[in-house]
């Protein structure tokens, strides 16, 4: 069995994560809408590989600001989740989660909005989470969310460095929300290399040689 | 007409006066600016892990601290360079997440940063001014021209080190 690595990553095993992402997208964008009391819409979700010389060019540009909301994942596999979204995005989602009406997109957000924002973050990964749980049969658990706001090259230097651990290349899901706003969210799921193969095999995609 | 040269993450270049080099967005990767004062050739690597040799799948040369290094030296000096004259400043290695962890990987920053000066160290480079550590990302542009490092940071004023 050769060593697994993402950078070499059939096109079978792509497709199979790339379903996966779709239906973790879209358990999410249910728990989102149910949270802010609106429909949401969601666009099918885009699976990238990236080089990590290009990541800073997704998202808009390596300087737009970004919210990054992250948790570790342990129980059946270790790794963590994170979920980014632009900060006029993560902005309008707070606003509506409070109740407060929109304020300036560009206001920072305050101790309690934080706490907002973290909520936000726990239930998109958490219903994420759950829905790769049921698919795969593995226990999942997250801990607590911790936010960053910062220059999104510098929030994704912390996924591509675990990706980096792995290989060259780093996977990222890219899905489009709808309410009145478009957002992008992005989710990068990152087990170690060991749980990558136990999402696989658990779906039945048996002897992994990558 | 002078430009700016790009570097991505866990990349390297060099770079001539009156050009100057950038990478932006770093958080818990390690920018490292290096320069000849006389010739005015330079370099930057952006480099994400601390040791190679800790790393199965380690050919990537500019992702580690102490490839990445050795490397953009090679470069510098093959452009012309006096490898005894070079001199270096530093930027990164935040930790980007509050994490109460004793995790090894969310301590990177931090690992990058004492790679980094570790490798400097041994290969007789001294580091003139370091910008590291904190919890926010940093924009960097380096000048070999004058060895000016100017280091942007959301909601804080610009400096240069």
């Amino acid at each position: 069995m050769g060593e697994m690595s993402l950078d070499n990553l059939s096109s079978q095993y792509f497709d199979v994560l790339k379903e996966l992402g779709n239906i973790g997208a879209g358990n999410a964008t249910t728990a989102l809408a149910q949270m802010i009391g609106t429909k949401v819409d969601m666009s099918v979700p885009q699976v990238r590989l990236l080089d990590f010389k290009d990541v800073g060019d997704m998202m808009g540009g390596a300087e737009k600001i970004m919210a990054g909301i992250y948790l570790a994942v342990e129980g059946d596999i270790d790794g963590s989740i994170m979920f980014l979204l632009g900060k006029q995005a993560a902005r309008h989602l707070v606003d509506k989660l409070m109740g407060t009406g929109a304020k300036p997109e560009d206001q920072e957000f305050d101790e309690v909005e934080m706490s907002a924002l973290k909520e936000v973050g726990n239930i998109i990964t958490g219903s994420y989470l759950n829905s790769l749980s049921m698919m795969t049969n593995l226990k999942l658990v997250p801990s607590v969310p911790y936010v960053a706001i910062d220059m999104a090259a510098a929030i994704l230097s912390v996924p591509a460095i675990q990706f980096g651990m792995m290989g060259d290349k780093i996977l990222l899901i890219e899905t489009q929300f709808f309410d009145e706003l478009k957002l992008s969210g992005y989710f990068i799921l990152l087990p170690d290399m060991d749980g990558y193969k136990k999402i696989l095999s658990s779906l039945g995609m048996g002897d992994i040689d990558v | 007409m002078s430009q700016i040269i790009k570097v991505g993450m866990a990349d390297l270049n060099i770079c001539v006066s009156p050009d100057g080099i950038t990478t932006l967005g770093l958080g818990s990767c390690v920018g490292i600016a290096v320069r000849d004062p006389v010739t005015k050739i330079g370099g930057l690597a952006h480099i994400m892990l601390p040791d190679s040799t800790e790393i199965k799948n380690n050919s990537n040369i500019p992702k580690f601290a102490d490839t990445g290094i050795e490397e953009l030296i090679k470069q510098i000096v093959a452009k012309g360079a006096s490898r005894s004259r070079l001199v270096a400043k530093i930027a990164g290695g935040a930790q980007m997440f509050a994490f109460q962890s004793s995790n090894n990987a969310m301590r990177v920053g931090d690992r990058n940063v004492q790679a980094t000066l570790k490798k400097l160290k041994e290969m007789n480079i001294p580091v003139l001014a370091q910008d590291t550590g904190d919890s926010y990302g940093r924009t960097v542009i380096f000048y070999p021209e004058n060895g000016n490092f100017v280091i942007r940071a959301v909601g804080k004023p610009e400096k240069t080190i």
